[in-house]
C-alpha cells in the first residue's frame, strides 16, 4: 500500500514534536526512519498508527485521504504497528495471543485459525509453537507473532519501532529476511531505528528527523557520515580503544554459583583486573543478570567465594559490597536505579557518605550545579529525575556514583540512548577506567561490547564461556555464541 | 532539544493547586448539604450550629483544642510513616496501647511515694514506649513476616481494642463490677494540669506543637528523613543508592509509635483521667484522613487538624438542636478527603495534558 504522510503537525504543550512532515512511500518499500531520542520519529509513527491524533495534516492511503482514530482504526485501514515492546499477553498461549483483536462473532474459530497461523509463520520460516505460552517466548519469537498477527488481521503497511533491540543476531537476520520478503509482496514497511548499521543493511531508502523536522531522504549507497550528520547536526567520532594497564587484581571469583528459578549460572571463574573492562554478551536473560547481582550481593551466591580488593565478601549484602567499592547501576533507571518524586539535589544529597544530621541544602544544591556541570545533564538541580530524559537520567546515575570505585557493574549502560549519549557516556565510564575502577557491563549491542571491552563472556541459558580477548572476537563469532552455536560440548557436567 | 521539563507551566501548577483544594472544600460542602436535605434537615443552620459549638465561647475553643492536640500529634506521625511509604492502619491500635501503658504505670505509682509530677512524667513515657511496641508489632510483621502493614495494623488494632476491654472488665474493673464508663478515676493529683475553669491542658498544646515543629523538621531538613522519603518513593532505588530500607521502615513505625502513644498517654493523663473502651475516640483515623489531606505536608498539619476537631466539637450539639447525628461531621470530614483524592486526581490529569508527554520520556525507555 502506498502511503502519503502531508504536512503533518503536533504540538505537546510548546514542543512542536512534528513540524510540517511529509512523506511519500510507495508500496513495496522498505522506508528507514532514522533519527535520535527526541527527533519526533515515534510521534510520527503513533499518528500514522492511531495512537495520537495529528494537530494539522493529512495521510493518504492508495492516494485516498483517510482519518485514523484509533489502533483498531488503523489496522481496519491496514496499518499496524509492531511496539519495541511487544503489546501481547505473556500468561497466555501462542493462539490466543494470535487470535486476540480479530473482530468477530462469539465462537474463536480456533482452528481455521491455527491453520491460517500455520500458514503464515511456514511462509516466512518462523518456528513458532501456537500452543507455547507467551511468556516463554524470547522477545524475537513475541515479535515474529505480532508480525503473523497483524498480517493475519490484514495488514499491508507494517511499522516497526527499534525492532532490534534486544533480539539475538539469528533472530535479526530472520527479521530482516521477512522484512524483505514483506516489501517483495507489496506491503510497505517503515522501519524506526536509531541503529545506523540496521538501517543502512535494511531499507530501499531512508528519512532523517532531526528536531521535528524532516532533515531530508537519502536513498542507497548510503555514506555513514552523512547520516550522522543528519541526524546531529555535526559528526561523532567514536572514541579510540586503548589497552588497559596491568594493575592490581580488584575482582576475584573463585567458581561462583548462583541460581533463580529459571536457570543457573554455575562455577565461573575470573580474575578481573583495575581499569579493565568486560562485557557479558548474551540474549536477555541468559544468566547475566542473576551473574552481575550475584556479584554484588543482590542475589545470595550458591556456591564459591567472591573477593573485592583481597577482601573476601562472600555471602554479604549489597550494602557491604558498596561500603567497599562497589556500585551496581541497574537498566531499568527509573524502576530501580533513580527515586521519582526527588530532585537532582536530594538524589546528590542522598548519594554523599553521611554527614551531620541536618542537610546543608545550599552545599547540596551547590553540589547538584556542579555535577550537572561536570555530566553535562540537562536539567536543573530542582528537576525531577522522572522528567529528564533518557540520557540524562543514565547521566545522573553516573554521577551519582562515589568516587572513588573499586568495582563498577552496569546493566545495558546505553540501552534506548541515541549515539551521542552512549559516547558521552563512555568517555565518563573510560576516565573511571583511567583511574582504576574495574567495570563490567551487560550488553545485548554487539557492537557496543566488541568495541568497548578488554575481554567478554558470552551467556547462553545460564552457560559461560571462559574470557574470551575482545580483540581476537569477530562479531561473527560473538554472534553465534549468543545464538548457541559452536558451543565446545560439555557432557552432563550439571 | 535544549528543553528543561517542568519549567514552562511550573508558575501557572502554583496557583492552580490551591484552587483545585477550594473546589474539592465546596464539592464536599455541596454533597453534604444535599444529604442534609434529603433527611430533612436545613443544611444552613447545620452548618451555623457547628460553628457556634466550636467558636460561641472560650470553654468551646478550649474543647476544640482538646480534641486538636491529639489529633496533630497522630496526624504527624502518620506523616513519618507516609513518607516511608506506609500505611500504618494501625495508628488506632497505637494510640490505645499508649493509654494502656499510661494507665498501667499510673496504677502501679499513685500509692508510691514518688512525687505526682514524676509518676505523670514517668506514665507518659510509659504511653509512648506502649504505642512504639505496638508499632514495632506491625513494623516486625512487615520487614521480617511479609505481611501487609495494612492487614497487619487492621489486626492489631482489633487486639488493642479486645485488650482495653478485657483490662477494664477484668484486671483493672472498678469496685464491684466492670462498667463501660472504664477503670476507677486516678486522684486529681495525677491530672495533668489544666487551664482554671477549662478541659484544655497547656502541656497538651505545648507537647502536640513540638512533635508537630520535629517533624516538620525532620521530613524537611535532616538526612534521615531524605531518606525515608527515597524509601517511600522507590525502594529498590534506595537501597541501591546505599540505604539501609528495613531498618528506615521500622525507625518510621518506632516514630509514629512513640507520637500516637503520646497521644494516648494525653487522653489518659489530660482528658478522661481513667481508661474508657474508645479511648483513642478515632483519632489515629481522623489522624490518617488529615494527613492524606494535607497531601503529607506536614505544615499544613496544623490547621487542617483544627478545621477537624472543629467539626468535631461543633457537631456535639447537633443532636440536640436539631435532632441530627453528630455522625454529621464524620461525614463532612470522609466526604471532604474523598473530594480532595478526586480532584487531585482531575488536576494530575489535567497538568499531563498541558505538558509535552510524549518524547519526554522516550519511548525506548519502557523495559
Amino acid at each position: 500500500m502506498d502511503v502519503t504522510l502531508h504536512d503533518i503537525h503536533k504540538t505537546f504543550g510548546r514542543v512542536h514534536a512534528n513540524v510540517g512532515i511529509t512523506l511519500h512511500v510507495p508500496a513495496g518499500t522498505i522506508q528507514g526512519i532514522l533519527g535520535e531520542n527526541g527527533a519526533g520519529k515515534s510521534t510520527l509513527m503513533k499518528i500514522l498508527s492511531g495512537f495520537i491524533r495529528a494537530d494539522r495534516g493529512e495521510i493518504r492511503l492508495d492516494g485516498r485521504p483517510v482519518v485514523i482514530h484509533s489502533p483498531s482504526d488503523a489496522i481496519r485501514h491496514g496499518v499496524g504497528m509492531l511496539h519495541q515492546d511487544p503489546l501481547d499477553f505473556p500468561p497466555m498461549r501462542v493462539l490466543d495471543n494470535f487470535i486476540l483483536g480479530r473482530h468477530g462473532g462469539l465462537s474463536l474459530g480456533r482452528a481455521a485459525a491455527r491453520r491460517d497461523f500455520r500458514q503464515l509463520a511456514e511462509q516466512f520460516g518462523f518456528a513458532l509453537d501456537p500452543e507455547a505460552y507467551v511468556d516463554a517466548l524470547t522477545v524475537g519469537e513475541r515479535q515474529q507473532l505480532e508480525i503473523l498477527r497483524l498480517l493475519w488481521l490484514g495488514a499491508r503497511v507494517l511499522i516497526f519501532d527499534e525492532p532490534t533491540t534486544g533480539i539475538s543476531a539469528a533472530q535479526k537476520e530472520k527479521l530482516f529476511a521477512a522484512l524483505r520478503l514483506l516489501a517483495e509482496q507489496g506491503r510497505t514497511v517503515l522501519f524506526v531505528s536509531h541503529k545506523l548499521e540496521d538501517v543502512e543493511g535494511l531499507c530501499h531508502k531512508i528519512a532523517v528527523l532531526r528536531q521535528g523536522q524532516l532533515v531530508g531522504e537519502v536513498r542507497p549507497p548510503y555514506k555513514t557520515a552523512l547520516l550522522v550528520e543528519m541526524m546531529f547536526g555535526k559528526n561523532i567520532v567514536t572514541g579510540e580503544r586503548a589497552p588497559a594497564e596491568p594493575r592490581e587484581v580488584t575482582l576475584h571469583l573463585d567458581s561462583l554459583s548462583a541460581e533463580d528459578n529459571r536457570l543457573a549460572v554455575r562455577n565461573v571463574s575470573l580474575s578481573v583486573r583495575g581499569g579493565e573492562v568486560i562485557g557479558l554478551a548474551g540474549m536477555e536473560g541468559s544468566g547475566q543478570g542473576l551473574f552481575m547481582r550475584a556479584i554484588c550481593g543482590l542475589t545470595r551466591p550458591t556456591g564459591g567465594r567472591i573477593r573485592v580488593g583481597g577482601r573476601d565478601l562472600t555471602g554479604r549484602s549489597y550494602l557491604s559490597f558498596k561500603r567497599h567499592g562497589v556500585a551496581f547501576l541497574p537498566a531499568a533507571r527509573l524502576e530501580e536505579g533513580l527515586v521519582p518524586g526527588l530532585n537532582l539535589t536530594e538524589h546528590f544529597v542522598l548519594a554523599e557518605e553521611q554527614r551531620g544530621f541536618f542537610v546543608n541544602w545550599e552545599a547540596g544544591r551547590a553540589l547538584a550545579r556542579q555535577r550537572i556541570g561536570d555530566f553535562n545533564i540537562r536539567g536543573a538541580p530542582e528537576t525531577t529525575v522522572e522528567s529528564l530524559s533518557g540520557g540524562n537520567q543514565q547521566r545522573a546515575l553516573l554521577a551519582l556514583l562515589r568516587l572513588p570505585l573499586t568495582l563498577l557493574l552496569l546493566e545495558h549502560p546505553t540501552r534506548g540512548l541515541d549515539i551521542e549519549s552512549t559516547i558521552y557516556i563512555w568517555s565518563k565510564l573510560r576516565e573511571r577506567c583511567a583511574q582504576g575502577t574495574s567495570i563490567l557491563f551487560i550488553s545485548s549491542d554487539l557492537e557496543e561490547i566488541l568495541q568497548y571491552s578488554d575481554r567478554v563472556l558470552v551467556f547462553f541459558s545460564g552457560r559461560v564461556t571462559p574470557p574470551l580477548e575482545a580483540a581476537a572476537l569477530t562479531s561473527d563469532r560473538l554472534g553465534e555464541l549468543i545464538g548457541g552455536k559452536g558451543w565446545p560440548e560439555k557432557g552432563r557436567e550439571r | 532539544m535544549n528543553r528543561s521539563p517542568h519549567t514552562p507551566s511550573r508558575k501557572r501548577i502554583d496557583w492552580i493547586t490551591p484552587l483545585f483544594q477550594l473546589a474539592a472544600l465546596l464539592l464536599a460542602l455541596l454533597f453534604t448539604t444535599l444529604m442534609l436535605l434529603a433527611v430533612g434537615a436545613p443544611p444552613l443552620q447545620a452548618y451555623l450550629n457547628i460553628l457556634k459549638g466550636a467558636f460561641s465561647n472560650v470553654n468551646s475553643v478550649a474543647n476544640m483544642l482538646v480534641v486538636w492536640a491529639p489529633l496533630l500529634l497522630t496526624t504527624v506521625g502518620v506523616l513519618i510513616t507516609f513518607s516511608a511509604g506506609l500505611w500504618n492502619i494501625g495508628v488506632e491500635g497505637q494510640v490505645t496501647l499508649g493509654a494502656i501503658f499510661t494507665t498501667w504505670v499510673l496504677r502501679l505509682l499513685q500509692e508510691s511515694a514518688l512525687p505526682p509530677w514524676l509518676i505523670i512524667l514517668l506514665a507518659m513515657l510509659a504511653g509512648m514506649l506502649g504505642g512504639a511496641v505496638w508499632a514495632a508489632l506491625a513494623g516486625a510483621l512487615k520487614t521480617f513476616g511479609g505481611v501487609n502493614e495494612i492487614f497487619g495494623g487492621l489486626g492489631l488494632n482489633f487486639v488493642a481494642t479486645a485488650l482495653t476491654l478485657w483490662l477494664i472488665f477484668g484486671p483493672w474493673k472498678r469496685p464491684g463490677t466492670g462498667s463501660m464508663s472504664g477503670t476507677l478515676p486516678f486522684p486529681e493529683t495525677l491530672w495533668l494540669p489544666t487551664l482554671s475553669g477549662l478541659r484544655l491542658s497547656p502541656w497538651s498544646l505545648a507537647l502536640a506543637l513540638l512533635a508537630l515543629a520535629a517533624v516538620y523538621l525532620l521530613l524537611r531538613g535532616t538526612r534521615f528523613g531524605l531518606r525515608l522519603k527515597a524509601v517511600g518513593k522507590n525502594m529498590r532505588a534506595a537501597y541501591l543508592l546505599g540505604i539501609p530500607t528495613w531498618q528506615h521502615m521500622m525507625a518510621s513505625f518506632l516514630l509514629c509509635g512513640l507520637l500516637a502513644g503520646l497521644a494516648g498517654a494525653l487522653q489518659v493523663t489530660a482528658v478522661y483521667h481513667r481508661l474508657i473502651p474508645s479511648i483513642s475516640s478515632g483519632y489515629g483515623f481522623l489522624g490518617l484522613l488529615v494527613a492524606m489531606l494535607v497531601n503529607y505536608q506536614a505544615i499544613w498539619a496544623a490547621p487542617v487538624a483544627l478545621f477537624f476537631a472543629a467539626l468535631n466539637i461543633g457537631s456535639i450539639q447537633l443532636p440536640i438542636v436539631l435532632r441530627l447525628d453528630s455522625s454529621l461531621a464524620g461525614v463532612l470530614q470522609g466526604l471532604l478527603v474523598l473530594f480532595v483524592l478526586l480532584v487531585e486526581g482531575a488536576r494530575q490529569q489535567i497538568m499531563k495534558r498541558l505538558r509535552p508527554p510524549d518524547e519526554s520520556v522516550p519511548v525506548e525507555e519502557r523495559t
